[in-house]
Protein backbone atom coordinates (compact mmCIF):
# COMPACT_ATOMS: atom_id res chain seq x y z
CA UNK A 1 0.00 0.00 0.00
CA UNK A 2 1.42 3.71 -0.51
CA UNK A 3 2.70 5.79 1.99
CA UNK A 4 0.71 8.62 2.93
CA UNK A 5 2.85 11.76 2.80
CA UNK A 6 2.94 15.02 4.89
CA UNK A 7 4.25 18.68 4.25
CA UNK A 8 7.02 18.54 7.09
CA UNK A 9 8.56 22.31 6.09
CA UNK A 10 7.25 24.98 3.81
CA UNK A 11 8.23 28.45 2.53
CA UNK A 12 8.07 31.23 0.05
CA UNK A 13 10.04 34.28 -0.60
CA UNK A 14 8.35 37.54 -0.51
CA UNK A 15 7.16 37.60 -4.19
CA UNK A 16 7.88 41.14 -5.82
CA UNK A 17 11.81 42.84 -7.32
CA UNK A 18 14.60 41.26 -6.53
CA UNK A 19 17.25 42.88 -8.70
CA UNK A 20 19.86 42.05 -6.53
CA UNK A 21 18.91 37.79 -6.15
CA UNK A 22 19.24 35.61 -8.86
CA UNK A 23 17.24 32.39 -9.14
CA UNK A 24 19.44 30.46 -7.09
CA UNK A 25 19.63 33.03 -4.89
CA UNK A 26 15.79 32.75 -4.43
CA UNK A 27 15.14 29.25 -4.62
CA UNK A 28 18.15 28.61 -1.80
CA UNK A 29 16.50 31.27 0.19
CA UNK A 30 13.35 29.31 0.51
CA UNK A 31 14.83 25.78 0.27
CA UNK A 32 16.60 26.75 3.51
CA UNK A 33 13.77 28.02 4.93
CA UNK A 34 11.74 25.28 4.19
CA UNK A 35 14.46 23.49 6.04
CA UNK A 36 14.29 25.08 9.10
CA UNK A 37 10.71 25.09 9.20
CA UNK A 38 10.60 21.30 9.12
CA UNK A 39 13.44 21.12 11.18
CA UNK A 40 15.43 19.10 9.01
CA UNK A 41 18.90 19.46 7.05
CA UNK A 42 19.97 18.63 3.42
CA UNK A 43 20.99 15.55 4.72
CA UNK A 44 17.83 14.08 5.25
CA UNK A 45 16.08 14.81 1.32
CA UNK A 46 16.97 11.68 -0.43
CA UNK A 47 14.98 13.38 -4.05
CA UNK A 48 14.74 16.93 -5.58
CA UNK A 49 11.92 17.98 -7.88
CA UNK A 50 13.11 21.40 -9.52
CA UNK A 51 11.18 23.84 -11.34
CA UNK A 52 12.36 27.09 -13.38
CA UNK A 53 10.65 27.39 -16.32
CA UNK A 54 12.62 30.50 -17.78
CA UNK A 55 16.52 29.73 -16.93
CA UNK A 56 18.79 28.04 -18.73
CA UNK A 57 18.65 24.11 -17.69
CA UNK A 58 19.45 22.45 -15.13
CA UNK A 59 18.36 24.38 -12.37
CA UNK A 60 18.41 21.80 -9.60
CA UNK A 61 21.98 21.00 -9.84
CA UNK A 62 22.61 24.72 -9.76
CA UNK A 63 20.55 24.69 -6.42
CA UNK A 64 22.40 22.00 -5.18
CA UNK A 65 25.50 23.62 -5.43
CA UNK A 66 24.37 26.71 -3.30
CA UNK A 67 22.57 24.92 -0.41
CA UNK A 68 23.99 21.05 -0.46
CA UNK A 69 25.15 18.66 -2.76
CA UNK A 70 24.40 15.19 -1.36
CA UNK A 71 24.26 12.97 -4.76
CA UNK A 72 20.79 12.17 -4.15
CA UNK A 73 18.01 12.27 -8.13
CA UNK A 74 17.27 15.69 -8.99
CA UNK A 75 14.18 15.72 -11.81
CA UNK A 76 14.17 19.08 -13.31
CA UNK A 77 10.41 19.60 -14.23
CA UNK A 78 8.43 21.88 -16.77
CA UNK A 79 5.22 22.12 -17.24
CA UNK A 80 4.29 26.11 -17.75
CA UNK A 81 2.20 27.25 -14.78
CA UNK A 82 1.91 23.72 -13.07
CA UNK A 83 5.67 23.38 -12.72
CA UNK A 84 5.72 23.86 -8.86
CA UNK A 85 2.70 21.40 -8.38
CA UNK A 86 4.71 18.86 -10.75
CA UNK A 87 7.95 19.06 -8.74
CA UNK A 88 6.06 18.41 -5.68
CA UNK A 89 4.28 15.79 -7.60
CA UNK A 90 7.65 14.24 -8.13
CA UNK A 91 8.74 14.44 -4.62
CA UNK A 92 5.32 13.06 -3.38
CA UNK A 93 5.23 10.22 -5.73
CA UNK A 94 9.13 9.10 -5.10
CA UNK A 95 7.32 8.68 -1.48
CA UNK A 96 4.47 6.87 -2.69
CA UNK A 97 6.56 4.62 -4.19
CA UNK A 98 8.34 3.73 -1.04
CA UNK A 99 11.91 5.04 -2.86
CA UNK A 100 12.69 7.73 0.22
CA UNK A 101 10.82 8.81 3.14
CA UNK A 102 11.34 12.39 2.64
CA UNK A 103 11.57 14.96 -0.66
CA UNK A 104 11.93 18.41 -1.66
CA UNK A 105 10.42 20.21 -3.93
CA UNK A 106 11.41 23.82 -5.56
CA UNK A 107 9.95 26.41 -7.80
CA UNK A 108 11.17 29.52 -8.71
CA UNK A 109 10.85 32.47 -11.24
CA UNK A 110 12.32 35.80 -12.07
CA UNK A 111 9.77 37.71 -14.48
CA UNK A 112 9.40 41.21 -12.83
CA UNK A 113 9.56 43.59 -15.71
CA UNK A 114 9.04 40.91 -18.20
CA UNK A 115 6.43 41.93 -21.01
CA UNK A 116 3.61 40.53 -22.76
CA UNK A 117 3.80 36.48 -22.48
CA UNK A 118 3.08 34.58 -25.18
CA UNK A 119 2.65 30.77 -26.45
CA UNK A 120 3.58 29.31 -29.38
CA UNK A 121 6.74 29.79 -31.37
CA UNK A 122 7.97 32.70 -33.45
CA UNK A 123 9.54 32.05 -36.80
CA UNK A 124 12.04 34.50 -38.22
CA UNK A 125 10.88 36.80 -40.75
CA UNK A 126 12.00 36.10 -44.75
CA UNK A 127 12.09 37.94 -47.89
CA UNK A 128 9.56 35.25 -49.82
CA UNK A 129 6.76 33.57 -48.78
CA UNK A 130 8.08 30.19 -47.66
CA UNK A 131 5.59 27.53 -45.93
CA UNK A 132 6.97 26.32 -43.01
CA UNK A 133 5.75 23.83 -39.84
CA UNK A 134 3.02 21.82 -39.88
CA UNK A 135 0.90 24.31 -41.00
CA UNK A 136 2.80 25.29 -44.21
CA UNK A 137 2.62 28.95 -42.59
CA UNK A 138 4.81 32.04 -44.31
CA UNK A 139 4.38 33.98 -41.82
CA UNK A 140 4.08 34.16 -38.45
CA UNK A 141 0.23 33.41 -37.26
CA UNK A 142 0.34 34.86 -34.22
CA UNK A 143 -2.26 38.04 -34.81
CA UNK A 144 -3.35 37.11 -37.91
CA UNK A 145 -5.10 34.14 -36.92
CA UNK A 146 -6.46 34.78 -33.59
CA UNK A 147 -3.80 35.39 -30.70
CA UNK A 148 -0.83 33.06 -28.51
CA UNK A 149 -0.89 35.83 -25.97
CA UNK A 150 -1.89 34.52 -22.28
CA UNK A 151 -4.10 37.66 -21.76
CA UNK A 152 -5.99 37.33 -24.86
CA UNK A 153 -6.30 33.31 -24.69
CA UNK A 154 -7.75 33.04 -21.22
CA UNK A 155 -9.75 36.34 -22.18
CA UNK A 156 -11.47 34.28 -24.80
CA UNK A 157 -11.68 31.26 -22.10
CA UNK A 158 -13.60 32.90 -20.00
CA UNK A 159 -15.98 34.87 -22.18
CA UNK A 160 -16.82 31.64 -23.65
CA UNK A 161 -18.18 30.57 -20.22
CA UNK A 162 -20.32 33.79 -20.41
CA UNK A 163 -21.74 32.49 -23.62
CA UNK A 164 -22.69 29.05 -22.70
CA UNK A 165 -24.40 30.38 -19.65
CA UNK A 166 -24.74 34.35 -19.26
CA UNK A 167 -24.00 36.63 -16.77
CA UNK A 168 -20.35 37.06 -17.49
CA UNK A 169 -19.67 40.89 -18.43
CA UNK A 170 -16.95 43.28 -17.97
CA UNK A 171 -17.51 44.51 -14.70
CA UNK A 172 -18.23 41.06 -13.07
CA UNK A 173 -14.61 40.36 -14.29
CA UNK A 174 -13.80 43.07 -13.12
CA UNK A 175 -15.03 42.72 -10.03
CA UNK A 176 -13.18 39.24 -9.29
CA UNK A 177 -10.21 41.36 -9.73
CA UNK A 178 -11.43 43.96 -7.14
CA UNK A 179 -11.93 40.83 -4.37
CA UNK A 180 -8.00 39.47 -5.10
CA UNK A 181 -6.72 43.19 -4.78
CA UNK A 182 -8.95 43.72 -1.50
CA UNK A 183 -7.65 40.17 -0.15
CA UNK A 184 -3.50 41.07 -0.72
CA UNK A 185 -3.68 43.65 1.62
CA UNK A 186 -2.95 41.45 4.51
CA UNK A 187 -1.34 39.70 2.85
CA UNK A 188 2.94 40.53 3.77
CA UNK A 189 3.91 38.30 1.09
CA UNK A 190 2.19 39.35 -1.46
CA UNK A 191 3.91 41.13 -4.55
CA UNK A 192 1.08 44.23 -4.67
CA UNK A 193 -1.18 44.96 -1.61
CA UNK A 194 -3.07 47.98 -3.04
CA UNK A 195 -6.44 47.91 -2.48
CA UNK A 196 -8.21 49.19 -5.77
CA UNK A 197 -11.62 50.13 -6.59
CA UNK A 198 -13.74 48.79 -9.46
CA UNK A 199 -13.52 51.84 -11.47
CA UNK A 200 -9.96 51.97 -11.33
CA UNK A 201 -9.40 48.34 -12.37
CA UNK A 202 -12.05 49.05 -15.49
CA UNK A 203 -10.02 51.90 -16.43
CA UNK A 204 -6.76 51.00 -16.47
CA UNK A 205 -5.35 49.89 -19.71
CA UNK A 206 -6.46 47.40 -21.50
CA UNK A 207 -4.53 44.46 -21.86
CA UNK A 208 -6.88 42.23 -24.05
CA UNK A 209 -10.69 42.59 -23.78
CA UNK A 210 -11.76 42.14 -20.72
CA UNK A 211 -8.97 41.70 -18.92
CA UNK A 212 -7.31 45.33 -17.97
CA UNK A 213 -3.75 45.13 -16.74
CA UNK A 214 -4.90 44.85 -12.77
CA UNK A 215 -7.02 41.72 -14.16
CA UNK A 216 -4.09 39.76 -15.22
CA UNK A 217 -1.23 37.91 -13.04
CA UNK A 218 1.47 40.01 -12.08
CA UNK A 219 4.89 39.76 -13.59
CA UNK A 220 7.61 39.10 -10.28
CA UNK A 221 10.15 37.24 -8.98
CA UNK A 222 9.72 34.55 -5.83
CA UNK A 223 10.69 31.21 -4.75
CA UNK A 224 8.69 28.49 -3.00
CA UNK A 225 10.00 25.18 -1.67
CA UNK A 226 8.19 22.26 0.26
CA UNK A 227 9.32 19.01 2.10
CA UNK A 228 7.36 16.49 2.26
CA UNK A 229 8.00 13.34 4.48
CA UNK A 230 6.14 9.88 4.77
CA UNK A 231 3.70 8.91 7.92
CA UNK A 232 6.14 6.36 9.04
CA UNK A 233 8.69 8.90 9.17
CA UNK A 234 6.65 11.21 10.68
CA UNK A 235 6.01 9.61 13.42
CA UNK A 236 9.36 8.86 14.58
CA UNK A 237 9.93 13.05 13.86
CA UNK A 238 9.74 15.67 17.48
CA UNK A 239 6.21 16.33 18.84
CA UNK A 240 6.58 19.85 17.30
CA UNK A 241 6.86 18.15 13.91
CA UNK A 242 4.25 16.33 14.13
CA UNK A 243 1.67 19.06 15.46
CA UNK A 244 2.61 21.50 12.26
CA UNK A 245 2.57 18.56 9.45
CA UNK A 246 0.28 19.32 6.99
CA UNK A 247 -1.28 15.57 5.30
CA UNK A 248 -1.42 15.72 1.63
CA UNK A 249 -4.36 14.11 1.12
CA UNK A 250 -4.69 14.27 -2.57
CA UNK A 251 -1.90 14.97 -5.19
CA UNK A 252 -2.85 14.94 -8.76
CA UNK A 253 -1.55 16.14 -11.83
CA UNK A 254 -3.90 15.49 -15.18
CA UNK A 255 -3.75 17.04 -18.92
CA UNK A 256 -6.41 17.73 -21.49
CA UNK A 257 -8.32 14.63 -23.00
CA UNK A 258 -8.88 15.53 -26.73
CA UNK A 259 -12.12 17.28 -27.31
CA UNK A 260 -13.60 18.98 -30.21
CA UNK A 261 -11.52 22.82 -30.45
CA UNK A 262 -9.21 21.77 -27.61
CA UNK A 263 -6.45 22.21 -30.16
CA UNK A 264 -7.58 25.57 -31.18
CA UNK A 265 -8.70 27.09 -28.15
CA UNK A 266 -7.21 25.66 -24.94
CA UNK A 267 -9.46 24.14 -22.94
CA UNK A 268 -9.00 24.54 -19.21
CA UNK A 269 -12.33 23.04 -17.96
CA UNK A 270 -12.22 19.30 -18.29
CA UNK A 271 -9.16 18.67 -17.12
CA UNK A 272 -9.45 20.62 -13.94
CA UNK A 273 -13.07 18.53 -13.39
CA UNK A 274 -11.24 15.76 -14.00
CA UNK A 275 -8.12 16.46 -11.13
CA UNK A 276 -10.63 17.90 -8.95
CA UNK A 277 -13.02 14.47 -8.87
CA UNK A 278 -9.77 12.53 -8.54
CA UNK A 279 -8.69 14.82 -5.80
CA UNK A 280 -11.92 14.55 -4.25
CA UNK A 281 -12.00 11.23 -4.19
CA UNK A 282 -7.97 9.84 -3.40
CA UNK A 283 -8.56 12.60 -0.58
CA UNK A 284 -12.60 11.63 0.58
CA UNK A 285 -13.84 15.00 0.66
CA UNK A 286 -15.91 17.00 -1.24
CA UNK A 287 -15.84 20.96 -2.28
CA UNK A 288 -18.31 21.65 0.78
CA UNK A 289 -15.65 20.38 3.14
CA UNK A 290 -13.56 22.82 1.54
CA UNK A 291 -12.13 26.14 4.47
CA UNK A 292 -10.31 28.04 1.75
CA UNK A 293 -9.17 27.52 -2.04
CA UNK A 294 -6.09 28.94 -3.68
CA UNK A 295 -6.80 28.32 -7.56
CA UNK A 296 -5.34 29.83 -10.43
CA UNK A 297 -6.57 33.11 -11.28
CA UNK A 298 -3.90 34.07 -13.69
CA UNK A 299 -6.49 36.07 -15.11
CA UNK A 300 -9.72 37.16 -13.63
CA UNK A 301 -11.31 35.62 -16.32
CA UNK A 302 -9.97 32.35 -15.80
CA UNK A 303 -11.12 32.47 -12.22
CA UNK A 304 -14.45 32.19 -13.21
CA UNK A 305 -14.72 29.02 -14.71
CA UNK A 306 -12.47 27.24 -12.21
CA UNK A 307 -15.32 27.99 -9.88
CA UNK A 308 -17.48 25.71 -11.76
CA UNK A 309 -14.53 23.36 -12.52
CA UNK A 310 -13.28 22.70 -9.03
CA UNK A 311 -17.24 21.82 -8.76
CA UNK A 312 -17.34 24.79 -6.19
CA UNK A 313 -21.01 25.86 -7.44
CA UNK A 314 -22.90 23.85 -9.70
CA UNK A 315 -22.23 23.27 -13.45
CA UNK A 316 -23.22 26.58 -15.31
CA UNK A 317 -23.39 28.57 -12.02
CA UNK A 318 -20.34 30.42 -11.55
CA UNK A 319 -21.90 33.85 -11.74
CA UNK A 320 -24.60 33.04 -9.27
CA UNK A 321 -21.51 31.73 -7.09
CA UNK A 322 -19.92 35.06 -7.26
CA UNK A 323 -22.53 37.10 -6.93
CA UNK A 324 -23.35 35.26 -3.83
CA UNK A 325 -20.28 36.50 -2.00
CA UNK A 326 -18.89 32.75 -1.36
CA UNK A 327 -15.40 33.50 -2.47
CA UNK A 328 -14.97 36.74 -0.64
CA UNK A 329 -12.72 35.65 2.35
CA UNK A 330 -15.93 36.09 4.71
CA UNK A 331 -18.09 34.26 2.31
CA UNK A 332 -18.68 30.58 2.81
CA UNK A 333 -15.90 29.27 0.26
CA UNK A 334 -12.82 31.85 0.30
CA UNK A 335 -11.10 32.12 -3.15
CA UNK A 336 -7.32 33.40 -3.30
CA UNK A 337 -7.10 35.07 0.32
CA UNK A 338 -3.30 35.21 -0.99
CA UNK A 339 -4.50 37.76 -3.42
CA UNK A 340 -3.97 35.39 -6.31
CA UNK A 341 -1.89 35.60 -8.64
CA UNK A 342 -3.45 38.84 -9.97
CA UNK A 343 -2.22 40.24 -6.63
CA UNK A 344 -0.02 38.28 -4.94
CA UNK A 345 1.82 37.80 -7.93
CA UNK A 346 2.84 34.73 -10.30
CA UNK A 347 6.64 33.33 -10.63
CA UNK A 348 5.61 30.84 -12.53
CA UNK A 349 7.70 28.01 -11.26
CA UNK A 350 7.16 29.11 -8.15
CA UNK A 351 2.64 29.47 -8.13
CA UNK A 352 2.35 25.41 -7.25
CA UNK A 353 4.41 25.19 -4.38
CA UNK A 354 3.37 29.35 -3.21
CA UNK A 355 -0.48 28.84 -3.26
CA UNK A 356 0.32 25.26 -0.93
CA UNK A 357 2.47 27.26 1.81
CA UNK A 358 -0.62 29.90 1.62
CA UNK A 359 -3.09 26.88 2.72
CA UNK A 360 -0.29 25.06 4.82
CA UNK A 361 -0.13 28.72 6.64
CA UNK A 362 -4.32 29.14 7.23
CA UNK A 363 -4.02 25.33 8.34
CA UNK A 364 -1.29 25.30 10.89
CA UNK A 365 -3.54 28.66 12.19
CA UNK A 366 -0.50 30.47 11.71
CA UNK A 367 -2.10 32.83 8.75
CA UNK A 368 -2.03 36.29 11.42
CA UNK A 369 -5.00 39.04 10.22
CA UNK A 370 -6.14 37.06 6.97
CA UNK A 371 -6.50 33.95 9.02
CA UNK A 372 -8.83 31.82 7.99
CA UNK A 373 -10.29 30.85 11.40
CA UNK A 374 -10.35 27.27 11.63
CA UNK A 375 -9.75 26.10 8.36
CA UNK A 376 -9.12 22.36 8.71
CA UNK A 377 -8.88 21.46 4.56
CA UNK A 378 -7.69 23.75 1.57
CA UNK A 379 -7.30 23.14 -2.38
CA UNK A 380 -4.78 24.48 -4.42
CA UNK A 381 -5.09 24.34 -8.28
CA UNK A 382 -2.92 25.46 -10.94
CA UNK A 383 -2.79 25.44 -14.74
CA UNK A 384 0.01 24.78 -16.94
CA UNK A 385 -1.27 25.39 -20.80
CA UNK A 386 -0.07 23.14 -22.91
CA UNK A 387 -1.89 21.76 -20.80
CA UNK A 388 -1.16 20.49 -17.11
CA UNK A 389 -2.95 20.90 -13.92
CA UNK A 390 -1.93 20.42 -10.59
CA UNK A 391 -3.68 20.25 -7.84
CA UNK A 392 -3.80 18.84 -4.31
CA UNK A 393 -5.67 18.68 -0.92
CA UNK A 394 -4.01 19.34 2.29
CA UNK A 395 -5.66 18.96 5.88
CA UNK A 396 -4.69 19.60 9.09
CA UNK A 397 -2.76 17.24 11.61
CA UNK A 398 -5.99 15.59 13.75
CA UNK B 1 -2.45 39.12 -61.30
CA UNK B 2 0.73 37.88 -59.25
CA UNK B 3 1.36 34.30 -58.13
CA UNK B 4 -0.52 34.04 -54.77
CA UNK B 5 0.10 31.82 -51.68
CA UNK B 6 -2.29 31.08 -48.89
CA UNK B 7 -0.74 31.67 -45.22
CA UNK B 8 -1.41 28.69 -44.31
CA UNK B 9 -1.47 25.82 -46.05
CA UNK B 10 -5.55 24.50 -45.08
CA UNK B 11 -6.23 28.09 -46.73
CA UNK B 12 -7.15 26.52 -50.40
CA UNK B 13 -7.24 29.70 -52.66
CA UNK B 14 -8.62 30.27 -55.84
CA UNK B 15 -12.13 31.32 -57.51
CA UNK B 16 -14.04 29.60 -54.16
CA UNK B 17 -11.63 30.01 -51.48
CA UNK B 18 -12.61 28.14 -48.44
CA UNK B 19 -10.25 26.14 -45.41
CA UNK B 20 -10.19 22.62 -45.69
CA UNK B 21 -9.65 20.16 -42.56
CA UNK B 22 -7.92 16.81 -41.85
CA UNK B 23 -10.82 14.00 -41.41
CA UNK B 24 -9.40 10.96 -39.41
CA UNK B 25 -11.62 8.75 -41.36
CA UNK B 26 -11.92 6.28 -38.19
CA UNK B 27 -13.69 8.97 -35.65
CA UNK B 28 -14.57 11.90 -37.94
CA UNK B 29 -12.48 14.61 -36.03
CA UNK B 30 -11.33 17.40 -37.87
CA UNK B 31 -7.69 19.03 -37.35
CA UNK B 32 -5.68 21.53 -38.96
CA UNK B 33 -1.93 20.79 -40.28
CA UNK B 34 -0.24 17.92 -40.63
CA UNK B 35 -0.78 14.97 -37.75
CA UNK B 36 0.90 11.89 -37.51
CA UNK B 37 -2.26 10.44 -36.04
CA UNK B 38 -5.13 11.13 -34.74
CA UNK B 39 -5.57 12.75 -30.91
CA UNK B 40 -8.97 11.69 -30.23
CA UNK B 41 -8.74 7.56 -31.63
CA UNK B 42 -5.32 7.56 -32.63
CA UNK B 43 -6.31 6.12 -35.83
CA UNK B 44 -3.84 7.27 -38.81
CA UNK B 45 -5.61 7.76 -41.17
CA UNK B 46 -7.20 11.24 -42.86
CA UNK B 47 -9.29 12.52 -45.56
CA UNK B 48 -9.20 16.01 -46.24
CA UNK B 49 -12.77 18.15 -45.98
CA UNK B 50 -14.13 21.36 -47.25
CA UNK B 51 -15.29 23.33 -43.96
CA UNK B 52 -18.51 25.66 -44.59
CA UNK B 53 -17.65 28.70 -45.02
CA UNK B 54 -19.99 30.26 -42.96
CA UNK B 55 -20.04 30.30 -39.04
CA UNK B 56 -21.06 32.06 -35.80
CA UNK B 57 -18.47 32.91 -33.23
CA UNK B 58 -18.27 30.89 -29.88
CA UNK B 59 -15.99 33.51 -28.48
CA UNK B 60 -13.77 36.04 -28.61
CA UNK B 61 -11.32 39.30 -27.33
CA UNK B 62 -10.10 42.53 -28.22
CA UNK B 63 -6.80 42.29 -28.07
CA UNK B 64 -4.80 45.60 -27.35
CA UNK B 65 -1.19 44.70 -26.66
CA UNK B 66 0.85 42.36 -28.99
CA UNK B 67 3.92 41.24 -29.96
CA UNK B 68 6.27 44.80 -32.46
CA UNK B 69 4.46 44.60 -35.61
CA UNK B 70 1.14 43.10 -34.61
CA UNK B 71 -1.27 45.83 -35.13
CA UNK B 72 -3.86 46.44 -32.72
CA UNK B 73 -6.46 46.65 -31.61
CA UNK B 74 -7.85 43.14 -33.02
CA UNK B 75 -10.60 40.55 -32.49
CA UNK B 76 -9.28 37.07 -31.69
CA UNK B 77 -11.59 34.56 -32.33
CA UNK B 78 -12.78 30.70 -32.63
CA UNK B 79 -15.87 30.77 -35.01
CA UNK B 80 -18.08 27.31 -34.62
CA UNK B 81 -17.92 26.47 -38.80
CA UNK B 82 -20.71 24.02 -38.95
CA UNK B 83 -19.09 22.08 -36.05
CA UNK B 84 -15.32 22.79 -36.42
CA UNK B 85 -13.50 25.21 -34.41
CA UNK B 86 -11.37 27.44 -36.13
CA UNK B 87 -8.75 30.36 -34.76
CA UNK B 88 -8.95 33.39 -37.18
CA UNK B 89 -9.71 37.35 -36.65
CA UNK B 90 -13.01 38.92 -36.89
CA UNK B 91 -12.26 41.55 -39.41
CA UNK B 92 -14.35 44.02 -41.09
CA UNK B 93 -16.12 45.58 -38.03
CA UNK B 94 -14.75 48.22 -35.47
CA UNK B 95 -12.60 45.99 -33.06
CA UNK B 96 -14.91 46.97 -29.96
CA UNK B 97 -17.30 45.34 -27.84
CA UNK B 98 -20.21 47.01 -29.00
CA UNK B 99 -20.12 45.93 -32.65
CA UNK B 100 -18.47 42.11 -31.91
CA UNK B 101 -21.47 39.87 -29.97
CA UNK B 102 -21.12 36.08 -29.26
CA UNK B 103 -23.10 34.17 -31.24
CA UNK B 104 -22.96 37.00 -34.13
CA UNK B 105 -23.07 35.14 -37.53
CA UNK B 106 -19.92 35.40 -39.58
CA UNK B 107 -18.60 34.21 -42.78
CA UNK B 108 -15.13 33.37 -44.63
CA UNK B 109 -13.40 36.55 -46.01
CA UNK B 110 -9.69 36.59 -47.58
CA UNK B 111 -7.65 39.63 -48.10
CA UNK B 112 -3.56 39.88 -49.40
CA UNK B 113 -1.23 40.33 -46.75
CA UNK B 114 1.72 41.88 -49.60
CA UNK B 115 4.28 40.80 -52.00
CA UNK B 116 7.33 39.19 -50.82
CA UNK B 117 10.90 39.90 -53.23
CA UNK B 118 9.97 37.79 -55.78
CA UNK B 119 6.39 39.40 -56.40
CA UNK B 120 4.27 36.57 -54.59
CA UNK B 121 1.43 37.56 -52.94
CA UNK B 122 0.75 36.23 -49.43
CA UNK B 123 -3.29 35.52 -48.87
CA UNK B 124 -4.39 35.40 -45.22
CA UNK B 125 -8.04 34.51 -44.09
CA UNK B 126 -10.73 36.28 -41.39
CA UNK B 127 -14.21 36.44 -40.59
CA UNK B 128 -16.56 39.25 -41.30
CA UNK B 129 -20.10 39.66 -40.19
CA UNK B 130 -22.49 38.23 -42.05
CA UNK B 131 -25.00 40.61 -41.38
Amino acid sequence: MAEDVWILGIDMTKFGKHPDKDVVDLAAEATMGALADGGVTMRDVGVIGAGNLMGAGGFGQALQKQVGQTGVPVYNVANACATGATALRVAVMAIKAGEVDMGLAVGVEKLAGAGLLAGGTRPPDHNTWTPRGRDGAVAPIDGRLGTETMPGVFAQIGMEYGHRYGGADFELFARISEKNHAHSTLNPKAAYQKKMSLEEIMNDVMIAYPNTRPMCSANCDGAAAAVVVSGAKLKTLSAEQRRRAVKVSASVLTTDPYEEACQILPNVNTLTRNAARQAYEMAGVGPEDLDLIELHDCFATAELVHYDNLMLCEEGGAVDFFESGAPWRDGSSPVNVSGGLESKGHPIAATGIANIWEICTHLRGEAGPRQIEGARVGLAHVIGLGSACGLHILEKAA
Amino acid sequence: MPTQVPLVDYLVLGDDPHLVAEECTACGAHFFGRHNACASCFGTEFRRVDVPREGSLSTFSIVHMAAPGIAVPFVAAVVDCGGTSVRANVVNVEPTPERVSLGMKLRLTTFPLGLDDEGVEAVGFGFEPAG
